[in-house]
């Protein structure tokens, strides 16, 4: 059993109650056992870093104390919410690379009675743990219904596989962890150019027309790709390309179906568990018809959109081998 | 004069004002009559200061002070000796004073200049010159001492620095040795297909070079072939080569190409078609190759890997092939080595934000070298990724994986002319609108310049602005089925989405991907970035810090081929100088090893970074090379017997230093 | 001649000069190290960006404004609320500029400044901060309510749509949660407001 810190996040109680409940569905079955910090309070999102650098940085720190103080030491907090992992990685790593900053966030948060030491825990994202610490082979032998004939766009988001200064995830551009969870539970992966391309974040409350256009761009290319469903890992991402859809609809007069769940959903779908249990139901775009093309049969991929010409070889896969050796 | 005796030998002290450098901070009068009255007990029998002890005037001072005062020791108190150390000691040698007895301390670098304060500048001054003064009494008269040097030399890279630097050597009258690890020599220019400024076809100006290096006598061309171990010193290098097999026998064959023609199994040709085209199993790596001989790889030919086949051997009309060849060591000795061993290319799949790897159009320089290249996959023409389609919009993007710290620090000097190279060949086989994305314009060579100029006049378009990314995500009807490359045009302030058929990544120059093995093998050093390191960067670039190796061409850095010409040349220039003085003087700073001492406990023999120091194994010590020791002390230090000692650096003179450092002034 | 000795040499003639006074202030306000004067202003920030489309200043013309001084241009410009923090600049930077952070701090300045008049993005960030700083949870519905009320009502009703469905499916509270020891938070708080970094 791993035993890790769990920051939930404002989100998971609210917007992203689907993310919660598909957790707590699996997580028993990936043998991960989440302890909650104690008290832990919202890792200010994108406001409040905006504002004034030592209390935005004070307000992420107090949570990291927490951690570093409720539990052992050098032990890992998994955050489900990219933003969330973002935050706390950062204060993370700012507090070590500019002493000045840990010295003056530890001198705040004195005021309160905690300290954090830079590097006094781990901070990882959900998906790395699962697929790192838990192993795609693990999670395939779990998969008792299989979901063929689902053709997913993998949509990683922005705030996870960058700026990565722990250096965890493959790629800032084309990261392939997300694609290879959602292979081993046997969905048709998509080609999905756009997966790490910004859903807008808060911009669908304060500047709609940019999130609007940025949702329009991630939702037209994942359906021209033939996907049924698009999968992510953030509250956000989640939230703006589900509840917002019907909005950016109306402002580009377009008709677009696109429902958008998290992965967690799909690999308890995967794992056996009925669409209620693992969270379905709760988007605003209703996933009911994309799920009605998992069927039992094990059907071969249909070719993504765009082929690869015949003719000039392309580079291969792996790095070339070194001449002579 | 000059031997050590019981009795303090007679030392002269000179302190330089520097002009006002030194004599600014330090009180140098003041410190000039100290040292008399001072250090008189100590052997010092005449202190002087001078404003310039280093020019002519200043010299003969000393030479004059030699000889009136029957000096022993001379002590200049002035700059650092990497900058006049041999000028003091010429000065002492032409009065007759073995110029080991003379030694300088540095009261400009190590005070004068890092120093404010006049009282603690004067006592520190004083402080070194006392150390200098107690430590030059073990200062032994040494002499240099000659080594022959063997006339062959051997160039290691058969690219165009190695073949000109070859060509060089030969045509003087000297034998070279011409290793290259490729079945012909041409190097990366044999793959271009035009030369930038003047559009030179690069195999025709390339060929005749390759043929004569061929031809030539004095050269010993050992192609498909790779240095494996270098032992010796400058005059009197042992080399081993280890020449692969080639399984084709030299003696026989006439290149006639029967064998390649009927061999079934296509490769991907990484190398010369930088996987863009197709070799067979048994190949030369292209038409003008030299030696003419093929290769057989043996990693891909059927024969080798399953036992089947051998049509290459039915068909051949000499019977030169031969699956039973070995490889064969070759061992010689050269006097002198030039390494030229050339660069690697950037992998682009570093940059996913290009898509090369995952999107089919967008193709590296190289790549593009070869769609243009008569001789290529593609017969000259330019084409998309099927090998068919003429692209009509083109967008060549600088800088990829150069001038960026998330990869290459440095600029690779050459895409930007090469990039307005490709611009030009793309608007004249196809007529296709090109654009070119570029952080600045470095065109700064003769006739560099002029040629921007003409592709200016052709229209290809320019856009300031390093590419954000190359997609094939479209937002607009508009950009669907096309690369879409998304830019800040920096000139306007405005973000940009170019649609384009073809992209080409102008990729930046890296080390050879063993370059750090290459030097140890030659006992030189490599820069923080990977390339060959010179001696001196402005003064002595084609020298390394190991007599008798040194560097030419783009292994020490990126370079066109005009400066890679001129290296080789200049490479080839200092050997002959060498070869022609047929001795070579060597510097007897070194370390030595007292056999009586020496326990054989092999500590030392790990920390040489010259690779110097060798065990002899019936006697069971250890010895130091005294030809290569550059006296850098490491092994000094690390004997935990003190059996090793350093001339110049002896146990006795740094105690002897450190008393004097800390003498009661 | 060692840099404090010139310095002391030249003098008083030798003062910050006005451009640099603003780049080192963003420098020094910025989490982490900010390598704000290394940028060789390539694009590759304003290429990336997602929304550079909607902005006044692409992220690389803030920059060279940064450097001639422009404060009052670059504080009234949009710029630094159009941000989404995707972070595709910083990782595409060849000089390493941690332009994402360098947008933070503008936000943070030009609220201070009290410049930036065009948008209802300050006064969102202030909200939210307002129950961040009440309860140490966000509280969507309380925000959303208040900033559409406050600037959009007439979409309200467009929203009521959506607002209802969050609401039935039960992905938004009605009432906002509190941590318990809210008050250690906001002795830190105090704290950390009354702090400044100066190097």
């Amino acid at each position: 059993m791993n035993e890790y810190i769990l920051y939930p996040g404002c989100s998971m109680e609210g917007s992203a109650k689907a993310y919660n409940d598909s957790l707590n569905m699996i997580k028993g079955i990936l043998g991960i056992k989440l302890n909650e910090i104690d008290d832990w309070n919202c890792c200010g999102a994108t406001e409040y870093v905006g504002l004034n650098l030592i209390p935005a940085y004070s307000l992420i720190a107090r949570n990291l104390a927490l951690a570093a103080s409720q539990f052992p030491a050098n032990s890992t907090v998994v955050a489900p919410c990219s933003a969330c992992y973002l935050n706390l990685e950062k204060a993370d790593y700012y507090m070590a690379e500019r002493p000045s900053l840990g010295t003056k966030v530890n001198e705040a948060l004195d005021a309160g009675g905690l300290h954090y030491t830079p590097g006094s825990v781990q901070i990882r994202h959900l998906l790395d743990v699962i697929i790192n610490d838990v192993g795609l082979d693990a999670i395939k032998n779990k998969v008792k219904k299989p979901l063929s004939g689902l053709r997913v766009a993998p949509y990683l988001g922005c705030m996870v596989p960058r700026p990565d200064y722990q250096r965890r995830w493959s790629d800032f551009e084309q990261p392939t962890e997300l694609d290879d969870v959602l292979k081993a539970l046997g969905a048709d992966v998509i080609e999905f150019p756009l997966k790490t391309s910004c859903c807008g974040g808060h911009m669908t409350q304060i500047g709609p027309e940019t999130a609007y256009e940025l949702i329009r761009r991630l939702v037209s290319t994942a359906l021209e790709h033939k996907a049924h469903i698009m999968v992510t890992v953030c509250p956000m991402c989640q939230m703006n390309l589900d509840a917002y859809q019907s909005e950016a609809n109306r402002y580009f007069g377009t008709n677009y179906h696109m429902p958008i769940v998290f992965f967690t959903q799909l690999m308890a779908l995967a794992f056996g568990k009925n669409p209620s249990e693992s969270g379905f139901g709760m988007e605003l775009t209703s996933a009911k018809d994309a799920l009605a093309h998992i069927s039992s049969e094990v059907l071969p991929n249909t070719p993504n959109v765009q082929n690869k010409s015949e003719g000039l070889p392309m580079p291969s896969a792996r790095l070339r081998k070194k001449p002579g050796k | 004069m000059g031997e050590y005796s019981s009795i303090n030998p007679r030392i002269g002290v000179y302190v330089c004002h520097c002009g006002t450098n030194i004599s600014s901070t330090v009180d140098v009068e003041n410190v000039r009559d100290w040292a008399i009255q001072h250090l008189s007990k100590n052997g010092v029998v005449v202190s002087r200061d001078y404003k310039f002890m280093c020019s002519s005037l200043g010299q003969e001072i000393i030479e004059k002070d030699i000889k009136e005062y029957g000096l022993e020791r001379v002590v200049v108190a002035a700059c650092s000796p990497h900058l006049h150390e041999k000028t003091f000691r010429t000065a002492s040698e032409k009065a007759g004073l073995n110029p080991y007895l003379t030694e300088m301390t540095s009261i400009r670098e190590q005070v004068s200049w890092v120093h404010t304060d006049k009282k603690v500048a004067t006592e520190k001054a004083k402080y070194l010159i006392a150390g200098t003064v107690e430590r030059i009494k073990y200062n032994e008269s040494l002499e240099k001492f000659n080594v022959p040097i063997d006339p062959n030399t051997l160039v290691v890279g058969g690219g165009i620095a190695g073949i000109q630097a070859a060509l060089e050597i030969a045509n003087a009258g000297f034998h070279v040795y011409l290793v290259e690890r490729e079945p012909s020599i041409g190097g990366h220019m044999s793959q271009f297909d035009k030369t930038f400024p003047t559009l030179d076809c690069s195999a025709c100006i390339l060929t005749p070079r390759m043929v004569e290096a061929g031809t030539n006598p004095n050269i010993t061309l050992l192609t498909w072939s790779e240095v494996v171990n270098v032992t010796g010193f400058v005059g009197n290098f042992n080399v081993s080569i280890k020449k692969k097999a080639r399984y084709i026998n030299e003696n026989l064959c006439t290149g006639c190409g029967i064998c390649w023609e009927k061999c079934p199994k296509k490769v991907i040709d990484e190398i010369f078609e930088a996987g863009l085209g197709y070799r067979k199993a048994v190949y030369t790596p292209f038409a003008q190759s030299v030696p003419k001989y093929p290769v057989i790889d043996h990693e891909n030919c059927t024969f080798f890997q399953k036992g089947t086949c051998k049509a290459c051997e039915k068909f051949c009309p000499t019977g030169s092939i031969d699956f039973e060849q070995e490889d064969e060591v070759l061992n010689i000795t050269v006097g002198n080595v030039i390494l030229a061993t050339g660069y690697d290319l950037f992998d682009a799949r570093k940059v996913s934000n290009y898509g090369y790897g995952r999107l089919p159009n967008v193709f590296t320089s190289m790549e593009f070298e070869r769609l243009s290249n008569a001789s290529g996959p593609t017969g000259g023409e330019i084409t998309l990724r099927d090998g068919k389609t003429r692209p009509k919009t083109v967008g060549i993007i600088h800088c990829v994986g150069s001038r960026d710290k998330n990869f290459n620090n440095y600029c690779s000097t050459i895409c930007c002319m090469q990039s307005l190279k490709f611009s030009h060949l793309v608007k004249e086989r196809t007529g296709a609108d090109v654009y070119e994305f570029y952080i600045d314009m470095r065109t700064a060579a003769k006739s560099y310049d002029e040629f921007y100029q003409r592709v200016l006049e052709e229209g290809t378009l320019f856009v300031r602005g390093k590419v954000a990314e190359v997609s094939d995500a479209a937002r607009e009807p508009h950009e669907i089925g096309k690369l879409i490359i998304q830019v800040e045009d920096t000139l306007i302030g405005k973000q940009r989405r170019i649609p384009v058929d073809m992209v080409v990544l102008s990729i930046g120059m890296e080390p050879r991907y063993d370059a750090k093995e290459i030097g140890k093998l030659f006992g030189i050093s490599c820069s923080s970035d990977g390339w060959f390191m010179e001696r001196h960067p402005k003064l002595d670039p084609i020298s390394t810090m190991t007599e008798g190796i040194y560097i030419a061409g783009s292994a020490t850095g990126p370079k066109d081929i005009p400066a890679s010409v001129s290296q080789g040349a200049a490479a080839a220039a200092r050997v002959l100088d060498k070869i022609l003085q047929k001795e070579v003087e060597l510097e007897p700073i070194r370390a030595s090893v007292d056999e009586t001492i020496c326990s054989g406990c092999r500590l030392c023999n790990n920390l040489c970074p010259f690779n110097v120091i060798f065990f002899i194994e019936d006697l069971s010590i250890t010895r130091v090379n005294p030809a290569l020791c550059q006296g850098c002390g490491t092994c000094v230090a690390a004997c935990p017997a003190g059996a090793i000692s350093g001339t110049g650096f002896s146990n006795q003179q740094i105690f002897a230093q450190i008393d004097g450092l800390l003498m009661d002034i | 001649m060692t840099s404090s000795a010139v310095t002391e040499q030249l003098g008083a003639g030798l003062r910050k000069h006005e451009d640099l006074t603003l780049l080192h202030e963003v420098s020094i306000a910025t989490a982490g190290v900010s390598h704000l004067e290394m940028c060789i202003q390539c694009g590759s920030c304003g290429g990336s960006c997602p929304s550079a489309a909607d902005m006044d200043h692409t992220p690389r013309m803030i920059f060279a404004m940064l450097r001639a001084g422009m404060r009052d241009d670059i504080l009234r410009s949009n710029t630094p609320w159009v941000c989404v923090s995707c972070y595709h600049c910083v990782v595409r930077c060849p000089q390493l500029v941690h332009i994402p952070d360098v947008m933070y701090t503008l936000k943070g300045m030009a609220i201070s400044a009290n410049l930036f008049k065009d948008s209802n993005a300050p006064d969102f960030a202030q909200s939210f901060v307002g129950f961040v700083e009440n309860f140490g949870r966000s509280f969507e519905f309380g925000l959303a309510s208040r900033h559409y009320l406050k600037h959009y009502p007439l979409r309200l009703p467009g929203m009521a749509n959506m607002g209802l469905g969050m609401l039935t499916s039960n992905r938004m509270n009605m009432l906002p949660k509190r941590i318990k020891n809210i008050e250690q938070l906001k002795l830190i708080l105090s704290k950390a407001k009354t702090l400044e970094l100066t190097s």
